[in-house]
């Protein structure tokens, strides 16, 4: 990784990110739960944390989840947003350790993402989001558990499958040509 | 290529898209506070209807935003439909009294209190809307970046939400692309396929769309760095707008307002409205 933690990398990688999982918004996979579905940008969410760091994964999270809700839905339900980013920047404080950029992407870092992601979700859909849906829209409580509980589901399961895929494919391609390491 | 129902920037000359980006997101945030704190059905109906009043100063048209409008209706009736089934004495928890108007069916009864209650759930919804609809309609991009920036915020968090609004569109007609390109090969995207092909197919269309962004995160961030991009502590902004006369007069307005509808709401002591109270 750079010694800069913040970089223009990061920007643009903030800026193109968001943009992307924004777009993503209205790719869902419906599972068969009335109102929830699997949500493949997580999984990209959760690409871009692992890659990017802590920050871009928090910021893409809130800003996407904001912005995403604004233009395709015309609101944004705040108690939804902020967990977003827990889950981003979760994801992203285990970058260094993941080493997807440099190729180390196997079998250990697998297990180690997917063991953070499952924590992450749990923390930001089952903990955080009900509780600001409760402090801050006065829903019902059962209801707001039994939603975060799908909302975690889904999560996981999308962030497991695709995002572990995407992990590994990305790290099998970008390790061959970052084997050159640049002179200080 | 098929339009898709989001929201854009539509440039026009009203005085709300006169505003600075600034004011207007300062108005969008306080709102969003004030709507999220309050559930007086008083203060929420006034709200409704300053947005509405600003929404016809806007000139916003309802093409612009009648897709995304009749899709909130939708999730708003299921919101409702699913609060009554799992709880439907929520609203006699809250203003302390139950009468009931007719029984529906086991442990649920429709009771006046739950329909104020799920009343009051769909307006704090609606304040909401008409905000957001005028702020990504009136507001442009870049002009909006600038006024980031001269708000305090650093110059490389303001060009991270520049870039990710100048790029939503392109990213779109590379999924658009991916999309029709998988189809025409004959992968199925629509419900017909089962559970597992649709999460393969559709990471047929994540695989290319994530892997060009990638590349496209590295050739904007080379070209920036080639131009000195974050070597200085300041920039200009060519888009930027200096605060008007009727900047501040909105300003004003918005904290006065949402002062006054948030001591309003929290007056008597409690967040709601009680007209059961008697």
């Amino acid at each position: 990784m750079d010694k800069k933690k913040f970089g223009i990398r990061e920007v643009v990688a903030i800026g193109i990110g968001t943009a992307l999982f924004v777009v993503l918004t209205e790719v869902q996979i419906p599972i068969g739960i009335p109102n929830t579905a699997l949500q493949p940008r997580m999984a990209v969410l959760a690409f871009l944390s692992a890659v990017f760091g802590p920050i871009v994964g928090a910021v893409i999270g809130l800003l996407g989840h904001a912005l995403g809700d604004a233009l395709f839905y015309g609101s944004v339900w705040w108690s939804w947003v902020f967990p977003e980013a827990v889950v981003g920047a979760a994801i992203g404080a285990i970058a260094g350790r993941l080493k997807v950029r440099e190729g180390g992407f196997g079998k250990s870092q697998i297990i180690l993402f997917n063991c953070v992601q499952i924590v992450a979700n749990a923390a930001a859909w089952i903990v955080v989001a009900p509780i600001l849906d409760i402090l801050v829209y006065a829903e019902p409580a059962n209801k707001v558990f039994i939603q975060g509980a799908f909302a975690w589901l889904g999560d996981v399961l999308i962030i497991g499958i695709l995002g572990t895929i995407l992990l590994a494919a990305y790290s099998k391609i970008a390790g061959k040509s970052s084997s050159l390491k640049k002179e200080d | 290529m098929a339009r898709s129902r989001l929201l854009s920037y539509t440039e026009k000359n009203t005085p709300i898209h006169r505003l600075s980006g600034i004011t207007k997101l300062v108005f969008f945030l306080l709102w969003c506070i004030t709507s999220a704190m309050t559930y007086d059905t008083r203060v929420l109906l006034v709200m409704i209807a300053v947005s509405f009043i600003l929404f016809a100063v806007s000139k916003t048209k309802w093409r612009q935003v009648g897709g995304v409008f009749k899709f909130i209706l939708l999730m708003m009736i299921i919101n409702v439909i699913a609060i009554f089934l799992l709880s439907p004495y929520q609203g006699c928890d809250i203003y302390g009294s139950r009468t009931v108007i007719a029984h529906l069916f086991a442990g649920h009864d429709l009771t006046r209190e739950e329909l104020f209650y799920l009343f009051n759930v769909v307006i704090k919804y609606f304040t909401v809307t008409p905000a957001i609809f005028i702020f990504m309609v009136t507001t442009n991009p870049s002009e909006f970046a600038a006024s980031l920036n001269m708000a305090g915020i650093p110059y490389t968090i303001a060009y991270s939400v520049s870039i990710a609004l100048r790029y939503i569109p392109d990213v779109q007609d590379d999924y658009r692309r991916i999309h029709n390109a998988q189809e025409a090969r004959g992968i199925e995207m629509s419900g017909k396929a089962k559970l597992m092909d649709r999460i393969r197919h559709t990471s047929a269309i994540i695989f290319p769309l994530l892997f060009s962004t990638m590349e496209r995160i590295d050739v904007v961030s080379n070209a920036m760095e080639l131009r000195g991009f974050g070597k200085k502590k300041k920039r200009t902004w060519y888009a930027h707008k200096k605060l008007t006369g009727s900047d501040y007069a909105a300003l004003i307005f918005t904290v006065v307002f949402c002062a006054a509808a948030l001591f309003f709401t929290f007056y008597d002591g409690s967040r709601f409205y009680n007209p059961f109270a008697g």
